[in-house]
């Protein structure tokens, strides 16, 4: 698992073919927001907007992690190395994790310099709600990927299986950095980040033992 | 598929009239014998369709999920299929709630829709199982298409418990400014439970033939495509034949 984790950090290091490509992206659907908001608008919106830009940005990156190897026509050797399929899953599922965070990052950084949202008072508590967030939704996108990846028409069913089933994300994620991004505590979104750590953990055992259903041939 | 065989005849000739018969007097109730709901009027009996179409919907959505679970256990297609039907069946009844919800609501609420916890989670289920029909019928020539969708029906189950909470506690937090309706506790008269009951009979009845119906369809379809494929085959050995020196 950590090799398949570090060959896919490795080749993503020396390319930056998917950490550069999600963070323009997460810049356009920014501005794209801004325009449509006015910038007073997206200020009050800040936490909408931070997921669901990370959200649209991150199915289109979510994709490229299985592409990589069917491109190459390394698939099949993934699948023939002596480990557990659900290790495939989980490496896959940490490799979009870690570009997602990246993306996020920078997205905050952007939300603080463009639109003013002011400092996080408590960037710890922020910091916490986003990794909650982002595991569920790498978890989830991540499997879903593994099917539609295989379909011809992939760019529109990934949306399509994922979102209806990310509302619990959606929902917890966005309330918890509202209370965050407004100085409140952890304790404060405390029952936010309890379901959020709950579908993480339901999500990533589901994926963890589902995943071989999917790759067999 | 002994069990088909045993319960084939009864399901396809006793079923669809014991179906019919029930949904008939269903009707008469609702239509003819139960009071007007005294606050409401007329526009309450929609409630007997109503609730027992959501029950319908959620049994067809569980179905689903079992059949998925045990077709990844045991891989016979029987259960994919029962599946695959019962998500279409689930479907056809959640759409039912949906439409005759916003009905009832117009005249009562004073608005078509409304985001209250069980709106929203219906509206959610309804797009969730939406895309398993888009899913299936996106990948009809791939043949791992069967475990794809049961995957998807049983990270789907899993899910509701946590879409469910976290509607609430979505709608928790802000003011409802339509409160939600008292729920079936506040039936008094013993009509109205009766109707109610013979309803959910005829529905539930309904659900189980409907269920059969696609199930076998979808059976007959799998057995057609596997004589069109012997028949390619046949006709391939010809042609090597024919072609051989």
């Amino acid at each position: 698992m950590w090799s398949i984790l570090r060959k896919d950090l490795l080749l993503e290091f020396r390319t930056r073919e998917a950490v550069s490509a999600v963070v323009v992206l997460v810049v356009l659907i920014l501005l794209t927001f801004t325009f449509a908001l006015d910038p007073e608008g997206a200020r009050a919106a800040a936490p909408a907007v931070l997921w669901v830009t990370l959200i649209f940005a991150g199915l289109l990156a979510v994709q490229r992690a299985f592409l990589v190897e069917r491109e190459s026509g390394a698939w099949y050797g993934l699948l023939l190395g002596p480990v557990d399929r659900g290790a495939i899953f989980v490496a896959k599922m940490i490799g979009n994790l870690v570009v997602l965070a990246i993306a996020d990052v920078v997205l905050t950084l952007l939300l603080v310099l463009v639109l003013g949202i002011g400092v996080p008072a408590a960037p710890l508590e922020l910091a916490l709600v986003n990794t909650l967030g982002l595991v569920g939704f790498s978890a989830l996108a991540t499997l879903f990927a593994a099917i539609s990846v295989r379909l011809r028409a992939r760019e529109l069913l990934l949306p399509l299986l994922v979102l209806p089933l990310l509302v619990p994300v959606v929902i917890c994620a966005v309330e918890a950095s509202r209370i965050v991004l407004a100085g409140g505590g952890a304790s404060a979104a405390g029952v936010w980040l309890r379901v959020l750590a709950v579908f993480d953990v339901i999500v990533t055992v589901a994926g963890w033992m589902l995943f071989e259903q999917l790759v067999l041939e | 598929m002994s069990v088909r065989a045993r319960i084939a005849p009864f399901a396809d000739t006793v079923l669809p009239w014991l179906a019919f018969a029930a949904m008939v007097t269903a009707l008469a109730c609702v239509f003819l014998y139960v009071p007007n709901e005294r606050m409401q009027g007329p526009v309450q009996r929609i409630f007997y369709f109503h609730v027992n179409s959501a029950w319908s919907a959620f049994m067809g959505f569980g179905v689903a999920a079992a059949a998925s679970a045990l077709f990844l256990w045991r891989g016979d297609p029987t259960y994919d299929r029962l599946a695959r039907a019962a998500v279409e069946v689930g479907m056809l009844f959640c759409t039912m709630v949906l439409v005759t919800g916003p009905i009832w609501a117009r005249p009562i609420w004073g608005t078509w829709w409304t985001w209250d916890p069980r709106l929203t989670m219906t509206v959610i289920l309804w797009t969730v199982y939406a895309v398993y029909l888009v899913l299936r019928s996106m990948g009809q020539d791939d043949p791992q298409i069967a475990r794809y969708a049961a995957v998807l029906a049983i990270v789907g189950v899993l899910d509701v418990p946590l879409i469910m909470i976290s509607v609430r506690l979505w709608r928790g937090m802000h003011p409802s400014v339509i409160s939600a309706p008292a729920g079936t506790g506040g039936i008094q008269d013993p009509r109205m439970i009766v109707t109610l009951v013979v309803a959910l009979v005829a529905f539930a009845l309904l659900f189980l033939w409907l269920l059969w119906r696609r199930a076998e369809a979808l059976r007959l379809e799998d057995e057609l495509h596997a004589l069109a494929d012997d028949a390619d085959a046949v006709d391939g050995r010809a042609a090597v034949r024919r072609t051989a020196p």
